[in-house]
C-alpha cells in the first residue's frame, strides 16, 4: 500500500493489465448438467437418506420371495391371527444363534378372541437357504429356496398373522411388488400425456394451448375420487389381478396428466424466451428440433422431480382403491388390500398389528417426498 | 467535513471459499459522494450492502470495522444488535436498488409503501405522513403527486419507478444514501435526469451519497471520491479529479483506456453507397395489443413505422434507441423472424447477387437465407444452452444444415475457436465454465460457423463488463474486416455505435429520427433527440458534465420538440436530407 502526495491510496500488490482471455473462470461448473445436480444433491442429506432406501425397496421387488418366509397367501389355520413375535438370539443366558419359541393358539371363549401360548423351555432354531413353499423369483424362476424359514413346529410371523393365518410380514413384501410399481407405470402414462400435451401448448401456443387448456381444466374441474370409483367400477370384475393393476395403473396416470401438462407448458414458455432456443429457430432448427435438444434436456430434471413427486399420489390413490374395494381385489396382494382386511375397527383394537401395512406406506410416501424435496432444491446447479 | 462513516478492512467471504471482498477501507465524509467502482465480481455491491448488513445468506463479515458518526452519536455498525440495525436502516442509511420493477412490491400502492417507509421509524399519522410523502413526490419530479401516491408500480415506466424509490429513500431524510447501480437498467435520457436529480437533492439536504457503478462516466458527474475495486480489493482511492484526470493504477488506466466515449472528431465525408446487402423499404410493424379492460377494444402499437435502411456490403450500420424505439423488431424483420406489415419490403443480396425477399421466404430461400444471416445476442448467459458443451453448440448450425461430416464439423467448430481467440481444447468444455466475455465469443463463433455475410448483433455488448466490452468489439471488427462481413448492429449505447459503425440509425418511437455517418451525426446532430442522446451520455470527464437542460429539450415525447421537428400523432414530417449522407426528420 502507498499514498501518494494528493492524498490517493494506490494498491501495491503486482498487477497484470493483460488477461488471458483462455483462462477459465469457473472451472468447477465444467461439468454435465447431471453431475453438478449430484454435487448439490449430495448435500441433501435427507434426501440422499430417502432417495438410497427407496432405491434399496425397488431393488427388493424381485427377490421378495426370496427374502419372505411365507408365500402370499399360504394360510397357517393353526395360528389365526398370532401377534408379532420376537426372533431371539439368547436362551437362558446361552447364545445358541437366531431361534423362536414355539407358540400355541388358546380360544378364549369369554372374550371371544385367540390368545397365544409360548413354550420358552424348547428354542428351536430358524433354518436359512432352506426349502419352503414353491415361488417364482422374480415372477420367473420356480424355486423353493429362502433366506430363512419357521424350523418344524413353530412359527416366523415377524409382524404377527391375520384374520387366515397369513404372515402380515411376508404379505406386505409381496405386496410392495405391485404398490411401489402402480406409481411407476401411473407416472410413465402421465408424462407421455402431460409432456406430449404440456410441450405442444408451450411450444406452439395460439389454437392448440387454448383447447389443451380448457381439457385441463374441464379434467382438473371433475371431482376426482368418484370419478376413480365409477372408472374402476368399470372394470370388470372376472378380470385376473394383473389385468387389474394394469387398468388401476392406468386410470391414476389419465387422471395425473393435466397438473404435469400445465408445468411442462409454463417451463416452456419460459424456456422459448431463453436467447439459446432464438439462436437454434434463427439457425433454421425444426421445432421437433428444438424441443428435443434444446428445451426438453433443459427441464428434464424439472420433470424428474416433479415425477418424484406425484408417484406418491398414486401409490395413495392405489391404496385408496384398494382400501375401498374398488381397486386391486384378493388374491392379489397390494399394501391397500391389505388394509381392506383391517376396516374392522373391532379387530384392530384387539389385533393391532393388521394395521401394520400402513407403516410402509407412509415411510415410503414421506421417503418419495423427501427426495424429490432434495432434488428439486438441487435442479438448478448454475444459480450462485 | 467530518468523517460520517469509516469502514476499515472489510472482509467477507462464502462459506469455504476465499474472502470476496478483503480488507476494503473508505471513509465518507458529510455532504459528499463516494463513488464504489468496478465490473462484475468486483465486491461493490457486497461492500455497500455490508454497510447495511443485507449480505446474502451464504455470505459473511469475517473481519472489519464500521464505525457510522450519525447525528445522535457514534454507532458501531458491526456491533449494535439487528433491532438496532432496523432503526438504522431505512432511516439514518436508505438504500436505492438496481431493479425499479424488483424493488417494488407489485401489489401496493407506491404512496402506501412510501409512507410505510416513514411512519416505520417516526410516530406520524397517516394524513401527516400522507403529506409529507406528496411533498417528497413533487420533489423528485413527479409531475402529478396525487396520482403517484395512488399509482401501481407497474403503471410506472422504469425512470418514474426509480424516482419513486428515491421519494421512498428520501423521507426519513437519511443522513447517507446507498444508491447501488441506480441507473444500470434506465435508458441514457431517464439516466441522466435521475443522476441529476440524485445531485440535486444531496445539494438540498447535505445527505452523503455511496455511489455503486460501473461506469466510469457516471462517477465523473457524480462524485467528489472514488473507490476502485477489483476482485475484492481496492486499487486505488483517492479525490475523484485526481483519480479521474492522472489514474495512478494500472487497472485503473486500463478502465479508462476501456470506456468507450462519443469522438469529438470533425466531419467526414460519407461513405459511397455500394452495393446494398440488405435493404429495408418502406418496413412498418404494427402490433395489436388487447385493451387494459376486458370490454376496451384492441389497440394498435406501431412498433416501426415507414423504416428505409440499407446495410452496405462490407459495412456496419447502427441502429440506436432506447427501450421500445423499434430497434429489436426492426432486426427481427431484417432477419425474417417477423413479418412487416403489408407493404414493406426487405430485401438480401448474396455476393453473387441472387436476391432473396425475407419478407416473403419460401422454406428453401429461408434455409438459403439462414446460412448467410446469423444473429449474435445479447445476452451471454443465455445464448448458450447449459446442457450443450461447446464443440455441440458450435457444430449444430452445421448439424441442421446437414454440412459435412462429423470430422469436418469438428474441425470447422475449432477453427471458429481460433477466429474468436480462444483455444481449441475448450471445445469440449462446458459453457457455465466460462466468463461472460468469453461466452460472448462462443456465441460470435456460433454465428461465423455458417459462414455468413450478414451478421445481426442485437446489443451484443451491453451486458458486459467495459474493459470486456471494449476487447469484443475489437473481435467483431477484426472478423468483419478478415471474413468480409456486414453487419446490422443494434445498441442502445451511442458511444459503442460511434466506434464500430459505418452510418448511425437514430430511432424514437418507431421512427428513425436521424441517419448519418457517425462523425457527422456527433459533430453535427440536428435533431433534439439526438442531442439529448449525445448530450445524456456520460463521460469519463469530470470537465464534461452532462448537460441537462439539452436532454430535457430532446428526451421528452415528440410535441415537446422545437418548432421545426415538433409532430404529434400520426401526422410525421419526412425525413429530410439536409446536407449529402445526413437525414434528419423535420419540417424542411
Amino acid at each position: 500500500m502507498s499514498r501518494l502526495p494528493d492524498g490517493r491510496y494506490v494498491d501495491d500488490a503486482p498487477y497484470d493489465p493483460d488477461e488471458n482471455i483462455n483462462r477459465i473462470e469457473r472451472a468447477d461448473m465444467d461439468a454435465p448438467n447431471w453431475l453438478l445436480v449430484w454435487r448439490k444433491f449430495r448435500q441433501h442429506r435427507l434426501g440422499l437418506i430417502s432417495g438410497l432406501f427407496l432405491l434399496l425397496s425397488y431393488l427388493m421387488l424381485p427377490f421378495a420371495g426370496f427374502i419372505a418366509p411365507y408365500t402370499a397367501n399360504e394360510r397357517n389355520a393353526d395360528h389365526l391371527y398370532a401377534p408379532p413375535e420376537m426372533v431371539r438370539l439368547f436362551h437362558e443366558g446361552e447364545f445358541i444363534g437366531p431361534f423362536v419359541y414355539p407358540r400355541r393358539a388358546i380360544a378364549d371363549l369369554d372374550d371371544y378372541r385367540w390368545r397365544y401360548e409360548t413354550d420358552t423351555s424348547r428354542p428351536m432354531r430358524l433354518k436359512f437357504f432352506c426349502n419352503a413353499s414353491e415361488y417364482r423369483l422374480a415372477g420367473l424362476i420356480r424355486t423353493e429356496r429362502r433366506l430363512f424359514c419357521a424350523p418344524e413346529g413353530a412359527t416366523v410371523f415377524l409382524w404377527g398373522s391375520d384374520r387366515l393365518g397369513r404372515d402380515v410380514f411376508s404379505r406386505i413384501l409381496y405386496g410392495a411388488q405391485l404398490s411401489l410399481t402402480v406409481g411407476l407405470i401411473g407416472i410413465t402414462v402421465s408424462f407421455v400425456l402431460g409432456i406430449g400435451f404440456g410441450s405442444v401448448a408451450g411450444y406452439f401456443g395460439g389454437r392448440i394451448d387454448w383447447v389443451i387448456q380448457r381439457a385441463i381444466e374441464i379434467l382438473r374441474s371433475l371431482p376426482e375420487l368418484p370419478l376413480w370409483l365409477a372408472l374402476s367400477a368399470a372394470v370388470p370384475s372376472n378380470w385376473g389381478p394383473v389385468a387389474v393393476f394394469f387398468i388401476i395403473s392406468v386410470i391414476l396416470g389419465i387422471l395425473d396428466w393435466p397438473g404435469l401438462a400445465r408445468a411442462v407448458r409454463a417451463k416452456f414458455l419460459s424456456l422459448r424466451e431463453e436467447e439459446y432456443v432464438r439462436a437454434a429457430e434463427m439457425m433454421g432448427a425444426s421445432s421437433g428440433r428444438v424441443i428435443r435438444r434444446h428445451l426438453l434436456p433443459n427441464f428434464v430434471s424439472h420433470l424428474i422431480a416433479s415425477a418424484t413427486l406425484s408417484i406418491p399420489a398414486m401409490i395413495l390413490g392405489e391404496t385408496a382403491l384398494s382400501f375401498l374395494g374398488l381397486g386391486l381385489r384378493a388374491p392379489a396382494v397390494s399394501w391397500g388390500v391389505m388394509l381392506n382386511d383391517a376396516q374392522n375397527l373391532a379387530s384392530i383394537e384387539i389385533y393391532p398389528w393388521t394395521a401394520i401395512p400402513m407403516l410402509p406406506i407412509i415411510v415410503v410416501v414421506l421417503a418419495f417426498n423427501f427426495l424429490g424435496d432434495g432434488l428439486r432444491d438441487s435442479l438448478d446447479p448454475y444459480e450462485n | 467535513m467530518s468523517v460520517l462513516l469509516s469502514v476499515d478492512d472489510l472482509t467477507i467471504g462464502f462459506r469455504g471459499a476465499d474472502p470476496v471482498v478483503s480488507g476494503v477501507s473508505f471513509e465518507l465524509r458529510s455532504g459528499e459522494t463516494l463513488a464504489l467502482v468496478g465490473e462484475s465480481g468486483s465486491g461493490k455491491t457486497l461492500t455497500c450492502r455490508a454497510v447495511l448488513r443485507i449480505l446474502p445468506k451464504a455470505a459473511t463479515i469475517l473481519s472489519g470495522r464500521m464505525l457510522f458518526s450519525s447525528r445522535t452519536g457514534p454507532i458501531d455498525l458491526l456491533g449494535i444488535s439487528e433491532r438496532q440495525m432496523r432503526d438504522v436502516r431505512g432511516n439514518r442509511i436508505s438504500m436505492i436498488f438496481q431493479e425499479p420493477m424488483r424493488s417494488l412490491s407489485p401489489l401496493h400502492r407506491i404512496g402506501n409503501q412510501v409512507i410505510e417507509a416513514l411512519r416505520l421509524h417516526q410516530p406520524v399519522s397517516k394524513a401527516e405522513a400522507t403529506a409529507v410523502a406528496l411533498a417528497t413526490f413533487e420533489r423528485v419530479g413527479f409531475p402529478d403527486p396525487e396520482r403517484a401516491f395512488r399509482a401501481y408500480p407497474f403503471e410506472m415506466s422504469g425512470g418514474m419507478r426509480q424516482r419513486a424509490m428515491i421519494a421512498m429513500a428520501m423521507i426519513t431524510k437519511p443522513e447517507i444514501l446507498i444508491a447501488d447501480e441506480p441507473t444500470t437498467a434506465l435508458d441514457v435520457t431517464t439516466q441522466a435526469q435521475v443522476l441529476g436529480l440524485i445531485k440535486e437533492l444531496q445539494r438540498e439536504t447535505g445527505m452523503a451519497v455511496i455511489f455503486v457503478t460501473h461506469d466510469l462516466g457516471v462517477v465523473a458527474n457524480m462524485a467528489d471520491q472514488v473507490v476502485v475495486l477489483n476482485r475484492g480489493r481496492v486499487m486505488e482511492s483517492g479525490p475523484a479529479r485526481a483519480v479521474l484526470t492522472a489514474p495512478a493504477h494500472g487497472y485503473t488506466q486500463k478502465l479508462f483506456a476501456a470506456a468507450p466515449s462519443i469522438p469529438k472528431g470533425n466531419a467526414t465525408a460519407p461513405v459511397a453507397g455500394g452495393d446494398a446487402i440488405l435493404t429495408l423499404r418502406n418496413v412498418s410493424k404494427t402490433y395489436a395489443v388487447r385493451g387494459s379492460k376486458g370490454w376496451r377494444s384492441e389497440t394498435l402499437v406501431h412498433a416501426c413505422r415507414g423504416i428505409d435502411l440499407t446495410v452496405p456490403r462490407g459495412r456496419t450500420l447502427a441502429i440506436v434507441g432506447e427501450s421500445g424505439s423499434g430497434k429489436t423488431t426492426a432486426a427481427r424483420i431484417a432477419l425474417g423472424a417477423e413479418k412487416p406489415d403489408r407493404g414493406g419490403e426487405v430485401i438480401f443480396r448474396d455476393a453473387k447477387g441472387h436476391e432473396i425477399a425475407v419478407h416473403a421466404m419460401s422454406r428453401a430461400d429461408r434455409t438459403a437465407f439462414q446460412r448467410k444471416a446469423q444473429m449474435v445476442f445479447q445476452d451471454p448467459y443465455s445464448s448458450l444452452s447449459p446442457r450443450m458443451r461447446v464443440i455441440d453448440a458450435l457444430t449444430e448450425p452445421l448439424e441442421i444444415h446437414g454440412l459435412g461430416d462429423r470430422e469436418a464439423r469438428r474441425d470447422r467448430a475449432a477453427e471458429m475457436l481460433s477466429w474468436v481467440g480462444l483455444k481449441r481444447d475448450m471445445l469440449f468444455r462446458y459453457p457455465h465454465a466460462f466468463s461472460g466475455g468469453q461466452r460472448q465469443r462462443l456465441s460470435i463463433a456460433r454465428a461465423l460457423t455458417l459462414d455468413p455475410e450478414l451478421l445481426v448483433c442485437d446489443e451484443p455488448t451491453s451486458a458486459l463488463d467495459v474493459s470486456v466490452q471494449d476487447q469484443i468489439l475489437r473481435l467483431l471488427e477484426d472478423i468483419r474486416d478478415r471474413a468480409g462481413l456486414s453487419y446490422l448492429f443494434i445498441s442502445h449505447d451511442l458511444a459503442v455505435v460511434a466506434r464500430i459503425a459505418d452510418e448511425v440509425a437514430v430511432m424514437r418511437q418507431g421512427l428513425v429520427v436521424e441517419q448519418a455517418p457517425p462523425a457527422t451525426l456527433f459533430h453535427n446532430p440536428r435533431h433534439p433527440y439526438t442531442r439529448a442522446l449525445i448530450a445524456a451520455q456520460p463521460v469519463a470527464d469530470i470537465n464534461r458534465p452532462i448537460d441537462l437542460e439539452l436532454v430535457a429539450q430532446g428526451a421528452g415525447a415528440p410535441d415537446t420538440w422545437p418548432e421545426m421537428f415538433r409532430f404529434a400523432g400520426g401526422a410525421v414530417p419526412g425525413l429530410t436530407e439536409l446536407e449529402p449522407g445526413h437525414k434528419v426528420r423535420c419540417h424542411a
